[in-house]
């Protein structure tokens, strides 16, 4: 349960100055507070052309066709939140904390306000953000598609967005993060806190694209209770100065499942320090994290955590880089703690480049040197992302073609 | 169709084939023999062109064409195809797609794979947990798309279970017996290099000529049912000692 408000300003307003875990330091003071008017829409068919083209780059259909709903976040204001089903709400987190006396429990309750200065930041900021509840009992069939942007330069972006699942309930979200085309330099700081109920599911899908000069900080918490289940696949393909993000999910009743996928390539100038942990604090609890990074020039590190706290958990951990062109750095951090005896714990990690016996093979098929490791390379990514939307892969395969992996 | 003259072939700094020649005729089938480690796999991958096999000495001619310092896809395209004993993973690629490539788009692997009865293996990723004989029927289906003038085969019945050898034999032999080959009017059907054991898959085929590989080196030719009887009775010493006896 978070403490008091004041208590909390006052452990944020002492963490402004407390860097971060891993990654490289921002300096807050750099950025500035973004203001100005944006105009809000009611549809996403009123949104202009640039917005809608960044939307479809992260995989975000700028459409209520194919999905039960959207909000668009540009900078720190929600402009545009339409939803069609009745079976989840999805409304600006303000809004939620006015209206629902209860979501106070569940506000900075999986991720601490003092965890770093971007966690204090977000909390001090009066930060935006989606709230999105499913509703108990509910299906919803389409995916909720949100998207978060940054709309000026040299601005800090802050959001904080809370997502409750409530028992037997499914659902599906998107989740877009980019910039605008006139933002070079910018730092996003998100802070998600994830609560899956009993016998609930949901599967977030969430890709990143943004500019050259940004600063990402995700801060993510999930907790899932009995037989709940959680997916999360996070794509990052394009360039970026640097994304530092470590979730953590907490997997508190029996049978609980957590499952993260990651697809990362790391272009060249960027930071990309991704982990994702999870801790099994009750019996009969399942987790498997699987990575698949590439480096054309970057530095990706994977780290991947699983902690066994309970009896008869099954975990595993599969962390696969591969290193093309000269330089790029590739680091896996595979970690296993185990603190009970009958747990089932295991990892692979492996590193290097392309298996030249693999190109050979699809080379004695007809195919050219080239054809045959951008067939390897989407290969090796596509697992990493298996029962990812369409949209999303389509987009993964003209990743691929720009960072001139491939020519096939 | 395919000529080999006196080739020395180097695997990471070591010989493993020495002056070896060996023809097979359009539209007929030759056998390649030996016991293990005598170098037949390497034979095969060195026709198709694979990194590690160094070419020392001698030339491998394919329709006339010297193809001996071509790159692998090039070989491909002239109509070589193999059939690799021990394919490699391909995780993330499944059988749909590279089938697709394979025939450059020209065949529906559904379509194809259904005439074989294997439609549930398009959606596996290719080789990934694979038993023998799935691997074998993959790498038949591979070839189908492919479509190649000479099918090189390393031991299309290692691996597989007597129920379904009967099964790749007949694939086998349907892939080999089937079409013309672009150039050769004259000539009608498929040729194939097929490396065996065991001769199970003599049952299957039509061979025309046979060879014996022992250390690097042919000893015997001749008719393969002859030879393979020789070897069973006689075991592959007799064929060194044939060689010798040539030799003085």
């Amino acid at each position: 349960m978070p403490s008091d408000r004041d208590e909390l300003i006052e452990r944020a307003k002492n963490a402004l100055q407390k860097k971060g875990a891993f990654g490289e330091d921002f300096d807050l003071k750099t950025y500035s507070e973004v203001s100005g008017e944006i105009p809000v829409f009611n549809a996403p068919s009123e949104l202009p052309n640039n917005i809608k083209e960044a939307m479809l780059k992260t995989g975000v259909n700028p459409s209520t066709e194919g999905n039960d709903g959207n909000m668009l976040v540009i900078d720190n204001s929600i402009v545009l939140n339409n939803s069609n089903n009745d079976g989840f709400e999805l409304m600006d987190i303000r809004d939620a904390l006015k209206k629902y006396d209860w979501l106070k429990d569940y506000s900075w309750n999986a991720v601490n306000v003092d965890a770093d200065k971007y966690t204090a930041a977000t909390y001090l900021n009066d930060s935006p953000g989606y709230f999105i509840r499913a509703f108990a009992g509910k299906k919803v069939k389409l995916p909720v598609q949100t998207c978060i942007m940054i709309g000026h330069d040299i601005s800090a972006q802050t959001v904080h967005n809370i997502i409750i699942v409530e028992e037997g309930a499914s659902i599906e979200i998107i989740s877009g993060c980019t910039s605008g085309s006139d933002v070079d330099t910018a730092l996003h700081m998100g802070i998600s806190e994830i609560y899956v109920k009993k016998d609930a599911s949901l599967k977030f899908t969430m890709i990143h694209n943004w500019a050259e000069n940004i600063g990402v900080r995700p801060r993510t918490g999930i907790v899932v209770e009995e037989n709940g289940t959680f997916i999360n696949n996070y794509v990052i393909l394009k360039k970026v100065k640097s994304v530092q993000t470590y979730p953590t999910a907490r997997l508190v009743g029996k049978g609980a499942v957590a499952q993260f996928n990651t697809v990362a390539i790391a272009q060249p100038g960027a930071e990309l320090d991704l982990g994702s942990r999870v801790v099994l604090s009750a019996p009969e609890c399942k987790a498997e994290i699987i990575s698949r990074s590439i480096t054309v020039g970057g530095e990706v590190i994977n780290r991947g955590t699983l902690v066994g706290e309970a009896k008869d958990i099954k975990a595993h951990l599969e962390c696969r880089g591969l290193i093309l062109g000269d330089s790029g750095i590739n680091v896996a951090i595979p970690e296993l703690d185990a603190r009970v005896a009958d747990v089932e714990m295991t990892h692979e990690a492996s590193l290097g480049k392309v298996a030249q016996d693999q190109v050979e093979y699809i080379m004695s098929r007809g195919l050219t040197e080239d054809e045959a490791v951008g067939m390897i390379v989407r290969g090796f990514l596509e697992v990493g992302i298996r029962g990812i939307p369409e949209d999303i892969k389509a987009e993964i395969d003209e990743a691929i073609r720009q960072s001139d992996l491939a020519t096939g | 169709m395919l000529e080999i003259k006196d080739l020395t072939v180097e695997v990471g700094g070591r010989k493993v084939l020495n002056n070896v020649s060996l023809s097979v005729l359009p539209g007929s089938t030759s056998v390649l023999f030996g016991p293990n480690g005598s170098g037949k796999s390497t034979l095969l991958s060195t026709i198709m062109g694979l990194g590690n096999y160094k070419v020392v000495k001698g030339q491998i001619l394919f329709n006339d064409v010297d193809i001996t310092n071509m790159p692998i896809n090039e070989r491909a395209r002239l109509g070589i195809g193999l059939m690799s004993q021990r394919p490699p993973n391909l995780s993330g690629v499944n059988l749909y797609d590279i089938i697709k490539v394979s025939s450059h788009g020209k065949v529906d692997p559904e379509k194809l794979a259904s005439k074989l009865n294997m439609e549930n293996f398009l959606s596996r990723d290719v080789n990934v947990g694979f038993s023998g004989g799935e691997i074998k029927r993959s790498e038949l289906l591979q070839l189908a798309a492919q479509d190649p003038c000479l099918f090189m085969l390393d031991e299309p019945e290692s691996g597989v279970d007597l129920e379904s050898i009967e099964r790749v034999g007949t694939m086998v032999h349907d892939l080999i017996s089937g079409g013309k080959c672009a150039g050769k009017r004259e000539e009608s059907g498929k040729s194939a290099l097929v490396i065996t054991h065991t001769g199970q898959i003599l049952d299957y085929i039509e061979a025309d000529r046979g060879y014996v590989l022992c250390n690097g080196t042919i000893t015997c030719m001749g008719n393969p049912r002859e030879l393979l009887k020789d070897i069973r009775t006689k075991g592959y010493e007799e064929c060194i000692k044939c060689r010798l006896i040539e030799m003085n």
